[in-house]
């Protein structure tokens, strides 16, 4: 971490320590003078918000675990308990609910940024790569947490994606037993779903850290995408610059928050969720969580016929539609593990490059239409449009990116962050 | 390697180097081998720990009573916690699943294997696309274009046989072992 401290202090007590673990000096160094580009616009909230609503999570979601009990004949009548009877439990399950909702919110808006302003390229690649570490642990978090209320949705929602699995050649089936211990999902299902939905959170505050670690080698990008020249001239202390913005953004997240809590608490949820589960009965439209649609479309989108299908299947003989589903839904998100090479062009913000601003936004709406469509039962032309948009996001990632950055011709750059600042004022 | 190898500070004949090397490579892997062997034997149990429990795998057999089953009627009985559809059939749903040309299945397989006697059907009642439970049991439920069942989770048809014809499940309703141990009962599993 490059930063550094010219921390004093008076107090004998914090000297005493500073001078055996020197957190004194780091978190000033980190927190208070850590120089930060001056021109961050609003989207650079997002960050820090996340950070925050994993905390609310892991906060509410511990207190629910004092009332929650994780087996098949008790867990629906528990979380009706906590709705119920427990002091405050309503207020704290449609928190967690919601945070759930939020917390994917803020993060899919936090990648968006990181996509415009092109802040996975050189030299934070690693950082954008672990970010990509922590939305992978955040879908496995969020699946599991929603399998334990024991519902209809809970129940059948674990059952297909458990079973996506199968689709695994030879040692399929095998591994779908593994994760259920048993024939269907069962109680060493929700068992062991409630154990890793504890453990995963901590996962992700372990990552988080090395997020940080690896944002402050470099600090943040800004929307210039031109790096820190000058600290004097480029930079402003995080304390009180950041942390003010930082609060303030808090604060209109928290109202938008907490209407959901209060006014549309089922919102985001599912009705059929109040629904005890029945391994007898499966529902007529089963819908993830929103926040999965746009990867729900994607798994379904390889049937037979699909020609993306045919294509790299060798027409049908390299592997199932089922297993082409599969690969391309976890292939949609660890493609971004590639973007920072896959973007060959040396701007980093999509201000000053205005093709790739257009495909930008392109693919922002067809990630919306994935979402659509996901949402919706797979009939008609709600197919064709599923498979089309699927086979755009792949075509912009692995063919669109790298050409644009090779035969656009940029805007030229600002000389610095502040000549970009007084630039604009003349 | 060769400097800290030599521990009486003489300077080191080539022979000695490389006998110091093999032997030091020898005892690097083989700790190496032995703690990953080691490992791996430690690691096991808790992947195992995952794998049905003995109680989960003693539920493995289902004696049901069929007498009360008339003609053209269904019933569901649970085995090993999946439903199980047994379906008394008609002889029109035995003689369409009989005179189904092969070459046009998903997944082709006669109507006789999947029988022991052709008026009963049995078969595990989850669909093989995602796991989801067909409709097509009960009276009123829709069964598809092929008189059989019909998955509502992602559109799987399946004929009077429980044969897959339309959709994205890859295989037929799997038959589960079971045997006749009376006219009016049936073991399964």
């Amino acid at each position: 971490m490059s930063g550094t401290s010219n921390f004093q202090s008076n107090s004998r007590v914090v000297n005493w320590i500073e001078h055996r673990l020197p957190i004194f000096s780091f978190l000033d160094s980190q927190l208070h003078q850590y120089p930060t580009p001056k021109n961050l616009n609003y989207f650079w909230n997002f960050g820090s918000l996340a950070g925050i609503v994993l905390v609310i999570m892991i906060v509410s979601g511990i207190t629910l675990a004092m009332h929650y009990t994780p087996h098949v004949d008790m867990a629906f009548g528990s979380v009706e308990r906590i709705m119920r009877d427990v002091n405050g439990g309503w207020l704290i399950r449609y928190i967690h609910m919601n945070g759930a909702s939020m917390f994917f919110i803020v993060v899919y808006i936090h990648m968006f940024r990181g996509l415009y302003y092109g802040s996975y390229k050189a030299p934070r690649e690693i950082l954008w790569m672990i970010g990509v570490f922590i939305l992978l642990a955040m879908m496995a978090t969020a699946f599991m947490g929603y399998v334990l209320p024991w519902g209809q949705m809970s129940f059948w929602g674990a059952t297909v994606i458990t079973n996506l699995f199968s689709a695994i050649p030879l040692v399929g089936e095998w591994i779908v037993t593994l994760l259920w211990g048993g024939f269907v999902v069962d109680n060493p299902t929700l068992n062991r779903f409630f154990s890793l939905h504890y453990l995963l959170p901590f996962v992700i505050v372990g990552l988080v850290f090395l997020h940080l670690w690896a944002l402050h080698m470099h600090h943040s990008n800004n929307p210039t995408g031109v790096e820190i020249k000058d600290e004097k001239q480029d930079t402003i202390p995080f304390h009180p610059y950041y942390t003010i913005k930082d609060l303030y953004g808090l604060g209109i997240m928290l109202i938008f928050f907490a209407f959901f809590i209060f006014f549309a608490p089922n919102y985001f949820g599912h009705p059929d969720n109040y629904i005890m589960a029945d391994p007898l009965v499966t529902p007529p439209h089963i819908v993830p969580e929103w926040y999965f649609l746009p990867f729900y479309a994607i798994l379904r989108a390889f049937t037979s016929d699909y020609w993306v299908y045919q294509v790299i299947s060798l027409g049908g003989v390299l592997m199932s539609a089922k297993l082409a589903g599969v690969i391309a839904m976890f292939a949609s998100i660890l493609v971004l593990l590639f973007l920072p090479w896959l973007d060959r062009s040396r701007v980093r913000s999509a201000k000053y490059r205005p093709m790739y601003r257009f495909f930008f936004w392109v693919f922002a709406i067809d990630c919306l239409i994935l979402g659509w469509v996901g949402g919706q039962a797979p009939e008609g032309i709600l197919v064709t449009i599923g498979q089309w948009t699927t086979f755009w996001y792949f075509f912009h990632i692995i063919i669109i990116v790298p050409l644009v950055g090779i035969l656009e011709r940029p805007k030229p750059l600002p000389d610095s962050i502040a000549a970009s600042v007084t630039q604009a004022a003349e | 390697m060769s400097e800290t190898a030599n521990h009486a500070g003489q300077p080191t004949s080539g022979g000695a180097e490389i006998d110091e090397k093999t032997r030091r490579d020898f005892l690097i892997w083989s700790t190496v081998a032995v703690g990953a062997a080691g490992t791996a034997l430690a690691v096991w149990p808790f992947i195992d720990q995952m794998n049905p429990a003995a109680d989960t795998l003693a539920l493995a057999s289902t004696e049901v009573d069929i007498s009360q089953i008339e003609v053209g009627q269904s019933i569901t009985v649970i085995w090993r916690g999946k439903p199980v559809f047994i379906r008394h059939r008609t002889p029109e749903e035995i003689s369409a699943a009989e005179t189904v040309n092969l070459a046009e299945l998903p997944d082709p397989q006669a109507d006789t294997a999947r029988v022991q006697k052709p008026e009963w059907l049995i078969m595990v009642g989850v669909c093989t696309h995602l796991g989801c439970i067909p409709l097509g049991q009960k009276q009123g439920d829709t069964k598809g274009d092929f008189g059989g069942w019909f998955c509502p989770c992602h559109g799987s048809h399946y004929d009077t046989s429980g044969r897959i014809r339309k959709g994205p499940a890859p295989t037929n309703l799997p038959v589960p072992s079971y045997e006749f141990t009376s006219d009016t009962s049936v073991l399964i599993g």
